[in-house]
């Protein structure tokens, strides 16, 4: 082998092993929704938790169904997602310690400005969905499993549609993420269940308003649980409780609710309502 | 990064966060591309010198491996390095660690089907030569590794184009964590996500330009190396 080929496999070495991005430091992993990342609030939140406890917070942003096996395979050591009976079950199967209640946001329905179910302005959601079917309109389903969509498939239930039998080629399921169904929905003129805080950061809007807002179903309630480390030994349970414990205290929630779009606050701090 | 700026503002103003998910982009590639290359070269000139039972079958199957698609690989490793998994001890799942084991399973065979067909070729050339020469078996497959150095750029720089180029494979085991494991391409899925074309389209006309940067510099070593080596 000579000088130079020597050389090159030295700099590689040094490439591969030596890099800063190993260096590990106070970090934790949180599995979170798309909602919570696409809307801003995370970059919001994040900076001033690391300021006070100097702890990095790598949040994985995935649809809640993704990101509760994220916690359940051990992969994360907090989990932050909204979809409660989801959440209550991760928690009685024993993969997470403990859920609080953090905070609220709304879903609205989003809809094309030509309104071809004719229901834009209603405060009834359950009505709403039901024009949709009625007139086969072309919806946009997440279909990922996320909280989104399993607000969505409850709103149907709600609303008397077996939606899994009634669906027609008026209902389209993408399998993906808010923004993309977003997206989807933006380039065909369809109607799609979105959660505010992505829609108000949502650039790429083409001819969509909201049609429906304001209903109280379309309520949309924010938990977060430490993954169990009974469960996983790899868990830092003492800095993911610290995260945990800062959301909820009254600094975290002030934080929360200091989080606003165009003056248009995001999210509604909600950790003493023990109901939530 | 402000996303009310283009990309270009943001090259041109020197943006920090641009610049580490630039780096981290080039630095995962590269270092998969380097494993590959240890893994592949070898790998591939052994099986152009070799002759052994169901020969004709692995090449094949090397062949077809160059196809593997990304987000198959993506979820084999990430199953592997989960905490639940095989490697889970690693703690390597969501760091830029798993992001070039992702992307050096899918390089290796590229590199190790072009090596091989390169050397291959080269041997049925110098036969007769390095026959004469009295060479062991490694002394052959050096020798003809080293004659055909020239050749193997264009097969690193393939390989070092699909790396950089896939988002399939490292958004799964990376995990797309700001800072952390954002890449150019999960920047770009991430904003198009977010409904941000503009800037999106000027992420991947940034990722476009280095890749022609990476490929320009590699051409010009391989001119430089081969004029010396005359």
């Amino acid at each position: 082998m000579n000088m130079l080929t020597r050389r090159v496999l030295i700099a590689a070495a040094a490439l591969v092993f030596a890099s800063p991005a190993f260096a590990q430091d106070k970090s934790i992993v949180v599995a979170s929704t798309t909602s919570t990342q696409d809307s801003g609030l995370f970059g919001h939140i994040l900076p001033m938790f690391k300021a006070k406890t100097g702890i990095d917070v790598k949040v994985v942003a995935q649809g809640t169904g993704q990101a509760l096996d994220t916690g359940r395979r051990g992969d994360a050591d907090v989990v932050f997602v909204h979809a409660r009976p989801a959440e209550e079950k991760f928690v009685s199967e024993g993969f997470g310690v403990k859920r609080y209640p953090v905070m609220y946001n709304d879903f609205v329905l989003i809809g094309p400005k030509s309104d071809p179910a004719g229901i834009k302005g209603s405060k009834d959601i359950v009505a709403a969905l039901s024009a949709i079917k009625a007139k086969g309109s072309d919806f946009i389903s997440r279909g990922d499993k996320s909280g989104t969509h399993q607000a969505e498939l409850n709103l149907w239930k709600v609303a008397g549609v077996d939606i899994a039998k009634d669906k027609g080629p008026w209902y389209k399921e993408i399998g993906q993420g808010m923004g993309a169904a977003l997206n989807t929905a933006s380039a065909s003129n369809a109607y799609v269940l979105a959660d505010r805080g992505t829609w108000l950061s949502f650039k790429n809007r083409g001819d969509l308003v909201i049609a429906v807002e304001g209903d109280k179903r379309l309520f949309n309630q924010y938990g977060v649980m430490l993954v169990s480390p009974e469960k996983h030994a790899s868990v830092k349970k003492d800095l993911g409780q610290q995260f945990i414990d800062w959301l909820v205290s009254s600094e975290g929630q002030k934080a929360i609710a200091d989080y606003k779009i165009n003056g248009e606050q995001l999210f509604y701090p909600n950790a003493s309502d023990s109901g939530a | 990064m402000a996303s009310d700026v283009s990309a270009l503002q943001l090259v041109l103003s020197g943006d920090p966060a641009l610049f580490a998910i630039v780096r981290l982009s080039l630095y995962v590639s590269l270092a998969a591309v380097v494993l590959a290359a240890l893994i592949g070269i070898p790998l591939g000139a052994w099986i152009a010198l070799t002759n052994f039972r169901g020969r004709q079958g692995v090449i094949v199957l090397l062949n077809a491996l160059m196809g593997l698609p990304p987000v198959v690989v993506g979820l084999a490793v990430y199953l592997a390095l989960s905490r639940s998994g095989p490697l889970g001890s690693f703690g390597l799942l969501f760091t830029p660690g798993a992001m070039i084991v992702a992307q050096t399973v899918l390089v290796a065979p590229i590199i190790a089907a072009l090596t091989r067909q390169t050397i291959e070729d080269l041997w049925i050339e110098y036969r007769d030569e390095l026959t004469a020469m009295n060479l062991g078996p490694f002394g052959r497959v050096a020798a003809l590794i080293w004659d055909a150095r020239f050749s193997l750029v264009t097969a690193l720089l393939a390989g070092f184009g699909r790396a950089a180029a896939e988002v399939g494979a490292i958004i799964i085991v990376g995990g797309n964590i700001e800072g952390f494991t954002r890449t150019m391409t999960t920047a770009i899925a991430l904003e198009t996500s977010k409904g941000d074309l503009p800037l999106a389209v000027g992420l991947g006309l940034v990722l476009i330009g280095i890749v022609i940067a990476v490929n320009a510099l590699a051409w010009t070593a391989r001119r430089a190396g081969e004029r010396l080596a005359g």
